[in-house]
């Protein structure tokens, strides 16, 4: 054992859902008091909060020149002129099922990641574990770490702890009007909307979307914390149906730990098998559900990883491999505890896991890619592309230009005083880029059929042009005659065709004419 | 009740209560509960000051806010009829092929027209303005009292023998049961019923073009076109407002029918005749 003597402290914590204390059905909350952690895992959730949260916050500022008639806002949501925009891409509302496919693209792409490696959703891109952990900086930054912020609750009001506690919760209100405030510039022209807010202009809806989300960040990042994730969210409890023996989860190797030993020398020397587990509690205190992960997979963990490098920094400091705790697939688990225990013969005996030398047996299961590609995560990935690939079909190959068409039901048709026959449709042209355009509407079919249009000034002919203004839909009234002699039948079908002449665009609508019976 | 009884599992105290051996705990409700309790009672008392609540004899409390849903709709009448007060101001000044010629009025016009039209007009035209017998269909094209907008707009204000207004359109076809033969009438109908292209037995026209222009030409005119200043109907086109069938026009020279239409611009006023003319003029048939 590559013991070098050095000693680690123990960390006086207690997890929130000890397996040893048996808990009422109703326990008031215990607050937690996370440690800082540092690591790799640490120094990439600092990356992941960086970048969502710089999605978050700067998204609405980007810029994204659509011409004369559209909103230079790259990504909108213009709920007034029922129009988003996202970059290139323009969705009218009977094209909302673009958002629903990525609806089903988002569904499917948790499952794949919960599969493969578990809750890593929960633990380092849920708005919730980001905004905490932003909200904890603060109270660090404030109250200090740990230890400090412990002898701060528990000591008597003072005007020290009044002015702290003051700034943090100031902090953290700023922080919630700035999440508040970014949300609503995605629904409005960002640089105007700010002057507007900021000179008290803004429509109502804005300062009441502001301070309903304000109270949400405020209370759920800053007062309510990880109970959010074990009492009001669903997602662990559907999480647990996703996850199998191959899915990454955060464990304690306890094939190697057990048993645990606070004072490793002495145990060694009298003669005791000792697990690597120095019983320093750093897992926990880090941990900001407040759980002890060496109890087993459990419904409050996060998979956050934090205890990983809780663990890993008194395992550096005590000389010995990485991976006490880590992520490891529940096959890996129970594959390297039977070797621990000999397939459950023996209590859990560190030495077989390590050779004669003291290093950890080379056949020892460990994470791999073949782990998260498996038949499970391919289906998972096949079903998420397809989606992705029809989603991206159907947006290049929409119509731009569209043509509806209502018959008139009431009358169905008219006798002219001719003996003609003459029906009535709307006709409602969509024009959906953001540019006017001239778009000419001819009848197919229909031998004798001529149109006339209400407030197009022209004689009845078989095609008449409309100007269509940028991003808008056109309502023509027609009227369609087809003289007595011409009339075959009580039903007669034929087509709208509507054609932009300069892009050579196209669209048709497939009517009917009504006559009366013979 | 007697004394306080713990529960051994728990350490909580029972109500006292006890059903079959049961007994119930007595845990508190949580305190952020109870809190919201009491504040949706204040709520409540607050709401019922503020606003109309307790019922009196006769009516009920106003409530200090002065709020009535009454006034609501008062208040969202009175926004709707300034939202359009420019509209209509202009279709006040405005003729009727004015307005027509101005796009954006003409769609102003022509919903407030068919909104006109379907409380005063449907029960006679349809509500597709498509008529029945004896009730002209306003959509096709053929009008005894004139198909241009403003002709429609007088006919509307005017109204159809309507004896109350001195401008009224009036024509009447006399009783020709009276004046002349069965057969003669017979003849006549036959005759009338060539003029349109209806099937007709020519061996029972006789003397029928002789008939009718000694009888109706002054009206119908020697061709059958009629004559609109006489209010005399087109009888060589499709459309017939009494039935085109023999008995029909039997009928019809016998025993004429007359209908009335009421003078409308007494009633809804001259801008709402004036919409109601777009509307009508938009089904499709004005000329």
């Amino acid at each position: 054992m590559l013991d070098v003597g050095t000693t680690i402290e123990r960390l006086d914590a207690e997890p929130v859902n000890s397996a040893k204390v048996r808990q009422p059905l109703y326990a008031p909350r215990k607050k937690i008091f996370p440690k800082r952690a540092e690591g790799r895992f640490r120094q990439f959730k600092w990356l992941v909060m960086l970048v969502t949260l710089g999605i978050y916050y700067l998204t609405p500022w980007l810029r994204w020149d659509r011409g004369a008639y559209a909103p230079d806002q790259a990504v909108l949501v213009d709920l007034a002129n029922r129009r988003f925009y996202f970059a290139f891409i323009e969705i009218w509302p009977q094209e909302f099922w673009l958002v629903a496919g990525l609806l089903v693209m988002a569904g499917f792409g948790l499952f794949l990641v919960t599969s493969a490696v578990g809750r890593a959703w929960c633990g380092y891109t849920c708005p919730q574990t980001v905004w905490v952990d932003l909200f904890l900086v603060v109270e660090r930054w404030i109250e200090g770490d740990r230890n400090a912020r412990i002898k701060l609750e528990a000591a008597p009001w003072s005007a020290h702890k009044l002015a702290l506690r003051t700034a943090k919760h100031g902090i953290w209100i700023a922080i919630a009007i700035a999440t508040g405030g970014a949300w609503i510039f995605y629904f409005a022209d960002a640089p105007k909307l700010l002057g507007d807010l900021v000179t008290g202009s803004a429509a109502p809806i804005a300062y009441i979307t502001i301070a309903v989300l304000t109270a949400t960040t405020y209370t759920f990042g800053g007062l309510m914390r990880e109970q959010v994730c074990t009492y009001m969210c669903p997602w662990p409890r559907i999480q647990a149906a996703m996850l199998d023996e191959s899915s990454l989860t955060v464990t304690y190797n306890d094939w190697r730990g057990e048993p645990r030993a606070r004072h490793s020398k002495k145990a060694t020397a009298a003669g005791q098998s000792v697990g690597d587990c120095v019983d320093c509690n750093a897992c926990v205190a880090v941990c900001p559900m407040g759980i002890d992960i060496r109890d087993g997979q459990q419904l409050e963990c996060i998979t956050c990883a934090l205890c990983i490098d809780a663990c890993d920094g008194v395992m550096d400091k005590l000389g010995r491999e990485r991976g006490l705790i880590s992520y490891a697939t529940l096959s890996d688990y129970n594959f390297n505890m039977a070797i621990a225990t000999a397939g459950g013969e023996v209590a859990v005996d560190p030495a077989r896991v390590r050779t004669a030398q003291g290093i950890l047996r080379a056949d020892l299961a460990h994470v791999g890619w073949r782990k998260v590609v498996r038949p499970r995560t391919l289906v998972y990935f096949g079903a998420w592309s397809l989606v992705g690939l029809l989603l991206l079909y159907g947006l290049l190959s929409r119509d731009r230009l569209q043509v509806n068409v209502l018959h008139d039901r009431n009358p169905q048709f008219v006798v002219l005083s001719d003996g003609a026959i003459r029906n009535g449709y709307t006709v409602k042209l969509l024009n959906k880029i953001p540019e006017p355009r001239t778009v000419v509407v001819t009848l197919h079919g229909l031998p004798g059929g001529e149109m006339t249009a209400i407030g197009i000034e022209q004689p009845a002919d078989r095609s008449f042009a409309v100007r269509v203004e940028p991003d808008r839909l056109k309502t023509v009234k027609v009227y369609v005659a087809q003289p007595a002699a011409d009339v075959a039948g009580s039903i007669q079908p034929f087509r709208f065709v509507v054609e932009d002449k300069s892009s050579f665009e196209t669209d048709s609508y497939d009517a009917s004419f009504e006559a009366p019976n013979p | 009740m007697s004394g306080k009884e713990i529960d051994e599992v728990s350490g909580v105290d029972t109500t006292g209560h006890e059903w079959d051996g049961i007994k119930e705990l007595n845990n508190p409700l949580p305190r952020w509960w109870v809190l919201t309790f009491y504040a949706t009672i204040v709520w409540a008392l607050a709401y019922t000051i503020a606003y109309p609540a307790w019922p009196l004899i006769h009516s009920a409390t106003s409530g200090v806010l002065g709020y009535s849903s009454r006034g609501d709709i008062k208040n969202e009448l009175a926004a709707a009829q300034a939202a359009k007060r420019d509209y209509v101001a202009a279709v006040e000044a405005k003729t009727v092929d004015e307005i027509l010629a101005d796009e954006t009025l003409r769609q102003f016009a022509s919903a407030a027209g068919a909104a006109a039209f379907k409380v005063n007009c449907i029960q006679c035209h349809g509500t597709g303005a498509a008529g029945s017998a004896g009730f002209p269909n306003l959509n096709d094209d053929d009008w005894l009292w004139g198909g241009k907008p403003d002709e429609i707009r007088a006919t509307i204000a005017h109204g159809v023998r309507f004896a109350e207004d001195d401008a009224t359109r009036t024509s009447e076809m006399p009783a020709f049961g009276t004046i002349l033969e069965p057969a003669q009438i017979r003849q006549i109908a036959q005759y009338v019923r060539s003029l349109s292209g209806s099937e007709q037995d020519m061996s029972a026209i006789g003397d029928g073009a002789q008939l009718f222009v000694a009888n109706c030409a002054v009206c119908h005119r020697e061709t059958g076109k009629g004559n609109r200043e006489l209010g005399a109907p087109d009888l060589t086109d499709a459309i017939w407002l009494y039935g085109s069938g023999e008995a029909d026009i039997l009928h019809q020279i016998r025993t004429p029918r007359h209908g009335v239409m009421p003078a409308w611009a007494g009633r809804l006023g001259d801008t709402t005749v004036k919409e109601l003319a777009v509307y009508v003029y938009s089904l499709g048939g004005g000329q």
